[in-house]
């Protein structure tokens, strides 16, 4: 577990791993060609980071013909997180201009 | 182990001194939500699907995509909240109080059949956690 931990760490802790990673989650299964023209990196690179996704598995793919498609898996981050830590702040910045809004707004 | 609240859920409560009427358009005015929540495309209608726009960051497009799940009209309102293909759902119940209103919103991560590898996970994602609360900070 902590193996893996580390892996969904390392994978997420580089910006085009990130954006490789929420492009699958956002648009759906693809191949790598087509991740290679979003990425604006070379098809290798694109390659070597779908490793290191795989390996934590926040992706898989499959093979079709001579393609490979990928596609996300976030359900590998759930049980890294913590909903507390992520959005406790956020939401309770949030019910303060919450607050502020109702106070400018007419009764 | 600590006794406290679930992992996967953030709860805020506060008492306003506003009528439940008045937090209610607050809460689904998409002009008054973009005040203090994000710009969004908002419709208090169940089934509408919306966007909620935070500043890209590199990595992260600052979208959260959500759809409308339950509207009482002054009681309660829900939403599902997608951000990095994570699914969450947020729920805002607003209850009359002698001063005002008890305004309540619960934020829950995973549906139950996830508890089970997140139980297994435990604590000590410090570090992980840190990336997260970072890039969620950075929502403004």
């Amino acid at each position: 577990m902590t193996a893996l931990a580390d892996h969904v760490f390392k994978a997420l802790s580089d910006p085009t791993r990130r954006a490789i990673f929420e492009g699958l989650t956002r648009n759906g299964e693809q191949t790598v060609h087509a991740l290679t023209r979003r990425a604006g990196i070379s098809q290798p690179a694109v390659s070597k980071h779908l490793v290191v996704l795989k390996r934590a598995r926040l992706v898989r793919h499959r093979h079709e013909g001579r393609e490979t498609h990928y596609s996300a898996h976030p359900q590998a981050l759930a049980p890294l997180f913590d909903w507390m830590a992520v959005y406790g702040a956020f939401w309770s910045d949030r019910f303060d201009r919450l607050e502020d809004v109702l106070k400018r707004m007419e009764p | 182990m600590t006794g406290s609240a679930p992992k996967n859920t953030v709860v805020i409560e506060r008492e306003m001194a506003h009528a439940p009427e008045k937090i209610w358009r607050a809460l689904t005015e998409a002009s008054l939500m973009n005040q203090w929540l994000m710009s969004n495309d908002f419709e208090p209608v169940v089934g509408h699907k919306f966007s909620l726009r935070a500043t890209p960051v590199p990595g992260w497009s600052g979208i959260i995509e959500c759809e409308v799940l339950v509207v009482e009209p002054n009681a309660r309102l829900s939403y599902s909240w997608g951000a990095l293909g994570l699914r969450s759902v947020v729920t805002w119940t607003l209850t009359p109080t002698a001063g005002g209103t008890r305004v309540r919103m619960e934020h829950s991560g995973f549906p139950s059949e996830e508890s089970a590898s997140y139980k297994g996970a435990k604590y000590g994602w410090r570090k992980f956690i840190g990336n997260l609360e970072d890039l969620v900070g950075r929502m403004d």
